[in-house]
């Protein structure tokens, strides 16, 4: 198969791993700050259709449908943020699920505008191969810098143990505000682009099915590294696909390979530490 | 002596609770104070309201003349204040250097060159453990980085909950010998600990809470020898 036939087939498998790549990226940063937010689904959604909604009824350029896909969810993250960052753990998760699922009600209700529970049809293919890349190689540049700073000192601090960044100078609620906004902003360039690439957006696929992928690339993948929520997007992506010689056992033993990883790598597949175990032999490091 | 820390009237409630009951007491600058008391009666909870982690109720913190009372932990961290806090809270899935590393959060480690080498000179099985990981420390060498970490961030005042806590009578001796070389550096110290007898022979001053209340106050050796405590704490 040359290079051309190979794009015709699987250029929107490609396109899609992409997306899910800015999606995994986007949880990733919650993660590394010990938050257990799961609405990167509902935000995905908010920037899918206010990028969708402005080229379709305003006519806007493709480059501010983006920038607005990206703000929107942003704006909502710090009003939501406001109250929701003071939960942790499993009450974090659930209060974010609730937001995913009023976001979805809202879209539904909101037929006039959204289309309802038809979904938004004949939205523009804008999106080219390069806008996607680019996309996932700046927020990779921005994430390994954050990483590398101090704001990425403080996420490690918060994740180890809050009370203990705390004390060490750290403004652990700003902090955590950031994680969940930026993720917010990532996830909606990421709804933007899927759905100036799939012509056809409808609620439904931004739900709560979605967001618990999107929980599952990263953990999956690992969130102890960038490479991490990468992997774990390639796989979820990938994986159906290539058991589609499975014909009806496809999503059974997609589902198996899942378990298989998580029960025997919980760090995910990217874990750094194991990595370092495997290259320092046990009499070294005792020694 | 000038006063460093002035603490009036503070309240601290849990719920309907009432932990800590309008207790007011001074650090004067470069002394070690020792807060005391059985458990439960309001002395970690103090220390956590000092660092601004539980809300005060009602009273008044003042920090050298400064009205610190309604700041936020990192706005007080910023002040000074640093507290080791009870249970040490390192991070065990880091390195030693990398624990240290976040004491010095707000410098950078490149401006906090000297305290890490303060601190790596006054507990020199950290020095030796600098690249391995904290979680495979001993409870005495975690405590040594746990006030290591908190003098990385350049404390006026340090404030340590439970030092002793549930390490052996040897380390316990040599946790405490390097608290007073930290106070004779010019450090101020509050203390606060369950092991009375300990706590009040290193302090030049003792406060004993009891229920919230402060029960008793003055220098740390008298203190010792009040028929109350002896009748208390140390066995009549």
């Amino acid at each position: 198969m040359d290079l051309q036939n190979f794009w015709d087939v699987y250029g929107n498998l490609v396109l899609t791993l992409g997306t899910n790549a800015l999606l995994a990226l986007s949880i990733w940063l919650t993660l590394a700050c010990g938050m257990l937010a799961v609405a990167n689904a509902a935000f995905m959604g908010i920037g899918a259709y206010t990028a969708a909604l402005l080229t379709m009824k305003c006519g806007a350029p493709f480059a501010l449908s983006l920038a607005a896909g990206i703000i929107m969810p942003a704006l909502i993250a710090v009003i939501i943020g406001l109250p929701v960052i003071r939960l942790s753990g499993v009450y974090l998760a659930m209060a974010t699920l609730a937001f995913g699922e009023v976001v979805r009600v809202f879209i539904l209700n909101a037929e006039s505008w959204t289309g309802g529970a038809m979904g938004l049809n004949g939205i523009p293919q804008y999106t080219q191969w390069w806008h996607v890349l680019l996309a996932v190689v700046l927020v990779l540049l921005a994430l390994w810098r954050v990483r590398a700073s101090k704001i990425g000192r403080a996420f490690d601090a918060i994740r180890g143990d809050e009370t203990a960044a705390s004390l060490m100078g750290v403004d652990v609620r700003t902090r955590k505000m950031q994680a969940f906004v930026a993720g917010a902003a990532i996830a909606g360039l990421a709804g933007a682009l899927n759905a100036h690439l799939t012509f056809f957006i409808s609620p439904g696929e931004f739900g709560f099915d979605k967001g618990v992928e999107i929980l599952t690339m990263a953990i999956l993948g690992g969130t102890g590294g960038l490479a991490g929520p990468i992997l774990g997007a390639g796989i979820i992506t990938v994986l159906p696909e290539a058991l589609r010689g499975l014909a009806d056992y496809r999503l059974m033993v997609n589902g198996v390979i899942l378990v298989l990883i998580v029960l025997f790598l919980p760090q995910g597949i990217w874990d750094p530490a194991r990595f370092k175990r495997w290259l320092v032999p046990k009499k070294a490091a005792h020694a | 002596m000038t006063a460093m820390l002035e603490v009036c009237g503070l309240t601290v409630n849990y719920g309907r609770i009432q932990a800590v009951r309008g207790i007011d007491f001074t650090l004067e600058t470069g002394q070690i104070s020792a807060l005391v008391g059985a458990n439960g009666a309001g002395k970690s909870t103090t220390l956590l309201a000092l660092s601004g982690l539980l809300p005060k109720a009602g009273g008044q913190v003042r920090f050298e003349g400064e009205d610190i009372t309604r700041l936020a932990p990192h706005q007080i961290v910023a002040r000074g204040i640093v507290q080791v806090p009870e249970g040490r809270a390192i991070l065990t899935t880091l390195t030693v250097l990398e624990n240290l590393e976040l004491g010095a959060y707000r410098h950078g480690l490149k401006a906090a060159d000297d305290e890490l080498d303060a601190v790596l000179h006054l507990f020199p099985p950290l020095k030796e453990r600098l690249h391995g990981l904290a979680g495979n420390l001993s409870g005495g060498e975690q405590q040594m980085l746990a006030i290591g970490r908190a003098l990385m961030a350049k404390p006026r005042l340090l404030l340590l909950d439970e030092p002793s806590m549930g390490l052996a009578p040897l380390v316990v001796q040599e946790i405490f010998r390097a608290l007073r070389a930290i106070n004779r550096g010019g450090l101020t110290l509050l203390l606060v600990e369950q092991n009375v007898c300990q706590a009040l022979k290193l302090a030049q001053h003792g406060y004993v809470l009891e229920n919230g209340l402060m029960a008793l106050s003055g220098p740390g050796r008298e203190l010792l020898g009040h028929p109350r405590m002896l009748e208390a704490y140390l066995g009549g």
